[in-house]
């Protein structure tokens, strides 16, 4: 499902080379696997989930997604594989002019799904997040919280096959992580390959599972 | 499969991008309407010198005048004139459609204004002028004029085709001027609808990262720049024909009285063909490089 053999990421800063974000990194995660992402602020959790999202490329090493070498495949062969991820950006990443509804219903709008389907779809969607009465709103309305949930709406309303999610629970009360937990544990149930970035310790001690540790952009842990 | 299709054509009206406030809803019209307004213009000034390079080559082209020194005199061949020889011989050349001698009246009045009172003068050495008339495209001037002084020396030939074929290389020049103009406008239109499309990409490239990582296609993301700018083009192009309507219809009615029968204060066909061309141009131009604009810019994402 996901291979990385020596993996490295130089970000690009201006015309030259910037540090090293991510460096030697080697694993595999299986279809349908679990990997809690940890370690500190900085280390690349982040960088990372961009790379698994196929939003950078890596610049060193070999990465598989889905079976395909990214640093090998072309620019058209990338959409395709994107549509079958999902993911919750640590800053959200809503479009501030669309409402919560047409926020959700995008990444269907873009892999060109009737738009009957789109409307069942979403509405169920936000009614499992608990946002149903507020889908004609725009980000700007919505609480840090709200905003949050519609990330998470949109992540996963396509039932990707790969789920990924930065931080998820940052702006979530306990009761609200829970419920976000249980969602992604069910996606992994129902066979999505689930990589959840976090440094909340608690959260990952009532969810044990798997880790992937990161340290200065190396992996110290993979257990 | 017809309601996918349906749902993709519903989807590409989808604001997602939100261009309908990133992409220059005043400038891009505006700045197409001046350009197609003198592309109207242009097209214009190349319809009217076509019309008059017609005009002149078909009268004033075909005619020839034909001077006759000492014309009662014995030609060179015995039993004529001097001026029966020269007729003769000009009537017998091959693209000649009608000669005919002045009588000494026609040429009377026509040194009056020169000559005064001695122009009706008997005793003036006037001599005998032709005029005649070629048929369309003749142009074998040399073998005319060897052909008359044989007949009768002295002879000369002037046609006023020498200075309608300066007219016509003039009216040809303007004609490639306009084209030039045409061509410039097209490319400055072209950039117009570059710039603001570049600045359309830079207003919304979070939305575009965020769509491009939802798994947007390059085509997907370029469909929606395109269709904006297509409207966009395409509604200054109109304003921009509007525009011009009134002053070439003015422009017309000035050059109708040049250009033909004095009935004909419309504008040309050739114009009127042209000119709803304009518009469509202007979208289409529009249409193609936002294509091409987006496109290039998306290379940068992965
Ligand atoms: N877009 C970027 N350009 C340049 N450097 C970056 C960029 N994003 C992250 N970095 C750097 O890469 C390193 C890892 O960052 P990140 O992946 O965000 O870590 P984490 O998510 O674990 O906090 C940091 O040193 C950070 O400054
Ligand atoms: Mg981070």
């Amino acid at each position: 499902m996901v291979r990385l053999d020596g993996v490295a990421l130089h970000y690009q800063v201006g015309r030259r080379r910037g540090p090293e974000a991510l460096r030697d990194l080697a694993f595999r995660i299986e279809e349908g696997g679990f990997r809690w992402l940890r370690g500190p602020s900085g280390a690349g959790k982040t960088s990372l989930l961009r790379l698994l999202h196929l939003t950078v490329r890596p610049t060193g090493g070999r990465l598989v997604v889905f079976g395909t070498d990214i640093g090998a495949a072309t620019r058209a062969e990338l959409p395709a594989l994107r549509q079958r991820i999902g993911m919750v950006f640590q800053d959200f990443r809503l479009l501030p002019h669309l409402t919560a509804f047409d926020n959700v219903a995008l990444p269907l709008r873009i892999a060109g799904r009737p738009e009957g389907q789109i409307r069942a779809d979403v509405t169920e969607m936000l009614r499992w997040v608990g946002l149903a009465r507020r889908s004609g709103a725009r980000p700007a309305e919505l609480s840090g919280g709200e905003q949050q949930r519609v990330a998470i709406a949109r992540a996963v309303v396509g039932r990707p096959s790969l789920l990924l999610a930065d931080e998820p629970t940052g702006n979530l009360d306990d009761a609200q992580a829970e419920r976000l937990m249980l969602l992604l544990k069910e996606m992994n149930r129902l066979g999505a390959t689930v990589v959840v970035a976090t440094h909340n310790a608690g959260l990952v001690a009532r969810h044990p599972g798997p880790s992937l540790v990161l340290e200065q952009g190396r992996l110290v842990g993979d257990a | 499969m017809r309601e996918r299709r349906h749902a993709r054509l519903r989807h590409a009206r989808f604001d997602d991008l939100g261009l309908r406030r990133a992409l220059g809803d005043r400038m891009l019209p505006l700045l197409v309407a001046a350009m197609t307004f003198l592309a109207g213009l242009a097209l214009a000034g190349s319809a009217a010198a076509a019309a008059l390079v017609r005009h002149w080559q078909e009268g004033a082209a075909a005619a020839l005048t034909v001077q006759v020194p000492t014309p009662a005199d014995p030609a060179p061949a015995a039993g004529a004139t001097r001026l029966d020889a020269v007729l003769a011989a000009l009537r017998a050349s091959p693209g000649i459609a009608e000669a005919r001698a002045l009588s000494a009246e026609e040429l009377a009045s026509l040194l009056r204004p020169w000559l005064g009172g001695a122009a009706g003068d008997p005793a003036l050495p006037l001599p005998a002028v032709i005029a005649a008339h070629v048929t369309q495209g003749w142009a074998d001037l040399t073998a005319l004029r060897a052909r008359l002084a044989a007949a009768a020396p002295g002879t000369l030939v002037e046609s006023h085709g020498v200075w309608v074929g300066r007219l016509a290389l003039l009216a040809r020049s303007l004609q490639a001027c306009a084209w030039l103009v045409l061509a410039l406008v097209a490319g400055v239109a072209t950039a117009v609808v570059a710039v603001a499309t570049r600045a359309g990409l830079a207003a919304r490239r979070d939305a575009i990262e965020i769509v491009h990582g939802l798994g947007a296609t390059d085509r997907y993301i370029a469909v929606r720049f395109a269709r904006r700018a297509t409207l966009l083009a395409g509604l200054g192009g109109v304003l921009g024909l509007l525009a011009a309507l009134p002053v070439l219809v003015a422009l017309a009615t000035l050059v109708a009285p040049f250009a033909g029968p004095p009935s004909a204060a419309t504008l040309p066909p050739v114009l009127l063909a042209g000119l709803p061309a304009l518009p469509l141009a202007a979208a289409a131009i529009g249409f193609v490089t936002a294509q091409v604009t987006v496109r290039r810019w998306l290379r940068r994402l992965p």
